[in-house]
């Protein structure tokens, strides 16, 4: 049992929860994540570490409620326990000083990217940070982010704050004019992802993307986390997260992803109707 | 009908039946198909031995147990109804007997060497060894079990499946401190992720790792040697390790369509049906769906296993695809027998050529091509050829692959001294050392896929020269010795 030592919303629907667990936190490295089981008869999802301290011997995840198992992780309480936790796993991020860095996060990857900007920064690249969510409301990690930044944007796509529009605009407008970029690093929702590989695509810009598949144990057992990526079939738990976004296949992940789309919502349905 | 077989001893020709679930009914539930024995049909059936002694040139029941049970010694106690004594010289050799009991192929093994097999059905060994462990778990539980002074030595043991637990439970006998470090919720390995409920309990299992528990044993979950700590990390810790990690990689046909929905390897969809308990959707989170009909490539437990599951969450047809002949059916009988009561249905001499999508990425049908034996191969078993121009189609919404399991890599690829044959396998001599002094290993990941007992037998050894190397001699086989056995392999 791993015991919840802070709760805090980030914004209406994300959760920030940070947990014991010092045997995992003294291995963790940035991009690397957990299989969190809230309960006996809960689901085995994969998150992030959002954060994680040796010290205090604890790690935070960050969650988007999207569904039954997101939506229980809300409404735990400083004091509560988690069933199961498994981790470090996954590569962790690749970390080097390359020189100008584009980092670009959407929706809950805000939360996600601060560890690896954060080291990115500490490795001595030069820190082009760009944010974005739907409303100002949905915003997370500005600050932080906005720390640990030698250039900061911020997108909305309702203009209520920064940019009024997509992450990938100002993308776009660093790359029209001719602003040198050694790499780019994006985390967020796959279309977002999708777009962005895209788009450096035909510049030759290295682009790393962080993969979210179904996956079951996380620990290179099942298959269900496959992902192509260059044609290849490669294991999204151990293999990755993180890819060269010029060579994923984003459509089959896309629907990859919707394999249960039935199941989850019966369950998320029985799940609201029962509290 | 004890009685009867007193005196002139006349042999009852064949084991006396073992009641099961009705197939009309079972294929409706996961409750284990065979339902047990009483006391009286198990005496029964241990006055069917003739109690053989072991002969240089006489091979008995004792040399077909891979653990070496004193076979005729327990069956002796039983004709006696001394239950509590028979399951003790059981244990002397066997950690989990009532797993074993179930799932052991005994028909090969201990049963495959009874005298009186030779020209009636064999005593049925396996069904005694069940009954005895079922008979002592319903006894009032016995708190700790005593174990000797500790010898102020530690034992870490990566891995929770039969070979660890068999490490873990003997060193403790011996007094040795053993902590298991188990990458799951729940220890058990293949027991619990792999073999459905139906055919073994998973609270039969539990029962059994709690027994281990009890002599002492610490065991941690959750904890994934190589991600959290590494083997070189153990050893500043530990006296000695033992690698027990199993062959959990599922393999693949690499054809084309194999990621489409609906596809799956047996390790997904049976870890999300045992372990994570998909069959009580919704009361369990996590769910899995099978469509009205499933199809299975492989012709091992493994594919029997899926085929039969699948009948069980619905499915209206469960068809078992396999590229060889009903001889070569790699499975053990008695579950090819089984799937065939439940209605499985088995496309023999076809293998898959390519899967095929609807207009959603999801798989719709299976082609596959016709076989024909040609000469036997290197493992002795005819070789599949391809019939030419006979490709025809299988309708399917869920595709089960269980072709094979491959070696788990996370533990050698983290420890670089570990040498590894081609086939990914830690290369091993016969007491289970590994090219790094100090670490052990047995089961599936030196082994490749086997068995349960296999992978026991594979522990006891280890444990026992786990046990010599931490109280009397510590010296160790020059790294040549390695370097052979991981090209030999
Ligand atoms: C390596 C990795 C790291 C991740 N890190 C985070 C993280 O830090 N924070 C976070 O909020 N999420 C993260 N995810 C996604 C997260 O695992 C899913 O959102 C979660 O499993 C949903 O579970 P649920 O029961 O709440 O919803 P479900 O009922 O399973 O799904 C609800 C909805 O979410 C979609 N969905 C389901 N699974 C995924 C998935 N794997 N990715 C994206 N959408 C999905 C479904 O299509 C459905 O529409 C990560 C995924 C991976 C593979
Ligand atoms: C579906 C199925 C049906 C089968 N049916 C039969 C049968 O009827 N009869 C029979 O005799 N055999 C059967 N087998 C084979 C048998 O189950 C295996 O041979 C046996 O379980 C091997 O034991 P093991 O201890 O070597 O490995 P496993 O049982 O695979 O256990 C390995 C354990 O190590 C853990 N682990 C792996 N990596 C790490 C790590 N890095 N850190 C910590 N822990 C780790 C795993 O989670 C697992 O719990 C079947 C196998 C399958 C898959
Ligand atoms: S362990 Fe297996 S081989 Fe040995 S006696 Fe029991 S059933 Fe037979
Ligand atoms: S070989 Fe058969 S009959 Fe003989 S002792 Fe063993 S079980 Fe009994
Ligand atoms: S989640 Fe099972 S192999 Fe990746």
């Amino acid at each position: 049992m791993y015991e919840v030592v802070k709760s805090e919303k980030l914004t209406p629907d994300v959760i920030r929860l940070e947990i014991s667990a010092p045997h995992i936190a003294k291995k963790a490295k940035a991009g690397q994540f957990i299989m969190v089981t809230p309960t006996e008869h809960g689901e085995r999802i994969p998150l992030t570490m959002a954060d994680f301290s040796p010290q205090k011997g604890t790690v935070t995840i960050a969650a988007l409620e999207v569904g039954k198992t997101t939506k229980q992780l809300g409404r735990m309480k400083a004091g509560d326990k988690l069933f199961s936790l498994v981790g470090p796993l996954g590569l962790p991020t690749e970390l080097h000083k390359v020189g100008n860095v584009v980092a670009i996060g959407g929706g809950i990857g805000l939360a996600l990217m601060y560890p690896v900007v954060r080291a990115l920064k500490e490795a001595g690249n030069h820190t082009i940070n760009i944010i974005g969510a739907r409303n100002e409301k949905l915003l997370m990690y500005e600050e932080e982010i906005k720390s640990v930044s030698d250039e900061f944007f911020v997108c909305t796509d309702d203009g209520s704050k920064g940019h009024h529009g997509f992450v990938s605009d100002i993308l776009k407008k660093l790359i029209a004019e001719n602003k040198k970029i050694d790499m780019v690093y994006a985390v967020g929702p796959i279309i977002m992802m999708k777009v962005i590989a895209n788009i450096t695509k035909p510049y030759n810009i290295h682009t790393v993307v962080s993969l979210n598949p179904i996956m079951v144990d996380g620990t290179g057992m099942c298959g269900s986390c496959r992902v192509i990526i260059d044609g290849k079939t490669k294991f999204g738990c151990v293999d990755g997260p993180e890819f060269d976004g010029h060579k994923v296949d984003f459509e089959n992940l896309t629907a990859r992803n919707k394999r249960y789309i039935p199941e989850e919502q019966a369950a998320l349905k029985r799940f609201m109707e029962a509290k | 009908m004890p009685e009867e077989e007193k005196k002139p001893k006349k042999l009852v020709p064949k084991k006396y039946p073992m009641p099961e679930q009705d197939p009309k009914e079972r294929i409706h539930n996961f409750n284990e198909v065979p339902m047990g024995q009483d006391a009286q049909t198990a005496i029964a059936e241990a006055q069917r031995c003739l109690q053989c002694k072991r002969g240089p040139n006489r091979k008995v029941c004792m040399d077909g147990c891979p653990v070496e049970i004193e076979i005729p010694a327990f069956i002796k106690k039983v004709q006696e109804g001394d239950f509590a004594e028979a399951i003790k010289i059981i244990r002397q050799k066997q950690n989990l007997p009532a797993v074993c009991g179930r799932v052991c192929p005994y028909e090969n093994q201990c049963e495959g060497f009874c005298i009186v097999g030779k020209k009636n059905e064999p005593v049925g060994i396996g069904r005694l060894e069940r009954f005895l462990a079922d008979w002592e778990r319903n006894q009032p539980l016995q708190g700790k079990i005593d174990v000797p002074p500790p010898t102020g030595k530690k034992v870490a043991v990566v891995g929770g499946g039969p070979a660890g637990l068999t490490v873990a439970g003997d060193l403790a006998k011996l007094g040795h401190k053993v902590t298991v470090f188990e990458a799951l919720q729940y220890c058990g390995g293949v027991l619990v992720y792999g073999i459905p409920e139906f055919r073994l309990p998973k609270a039969i299992v539990y029962s059994e790792v709690d027994y281990i528990k009890r002599s002492g044993v610490e065991i941690l979950n959750d904890y994934v040697i190589g991600k959290l700590d590494t083997v070189d990390e153990l050893l500043k810790d530990y006296d000695a390790v033992f690698v027990g990690t199993g062959a959990g990689l599922p393999d693949w046909t690499n054809l084309p369509g194999e990621n489409l929905n609906g596809i799956m390897s047996a390790n997904e969809f049976l870890t999300r049906v045992n372990l994570m308990k998909a069959f009580k959707f919704p009361d369990y989170d996590t769910p899995v769906r099978v469509g009205e009909r499933v199809v299975t490539i492989g012709g091992g437990n493994v594919a029997m296993d899926c085929a039969r599951t699948s009948l069980r969450l619905g499915c209206k047809e469960s068809v078992i695809l396999y590229r060889r002949s009903d001889a070569e059916l790699p499975a053990r009988r008695e579950e090819v027998h089984h799937a065939q009561q439940e209605g499985v249905r088995f496309e023999l001499l076809a293998a898959p050529v390519k899967f095929i999508a609807d207009d959603c990425g999801n798989v719709k049908q299976v082609e596959a091509i016709r076989m024909q034996l040609g000469e036997p191969d290197a493992s002795g078993r005819r070789r599949p050829i391809k019939i030419e121009g006979s490709n025809f189609l299988i309708d399917a919404q869920t595709v089960l692959i269980a072709i094979g399991q491959s070696p788990n890599p996370l533990v050698p690829m983290t420890t670089p001294d570990l040498k590894t044959t081609k086939e990914g396998t830690i290369a091993v001599d016969e007491a289970g050392r590994t090219s790094k002094k100090g670490v052990f290993a047995g089961g599936d990941i030196a082994s490749g896929a086997a068995t349960v007992i296999l992978a026991m037998g594979d522990g006891k050894r280890a444990a026992r020269a786990m046990h010599k190397y931490l109280t009397e001699d510590s010296s160790w086989p020059a790294p040549e010795v390695f370097e052979k056995l991981s090209c030999e392999m």
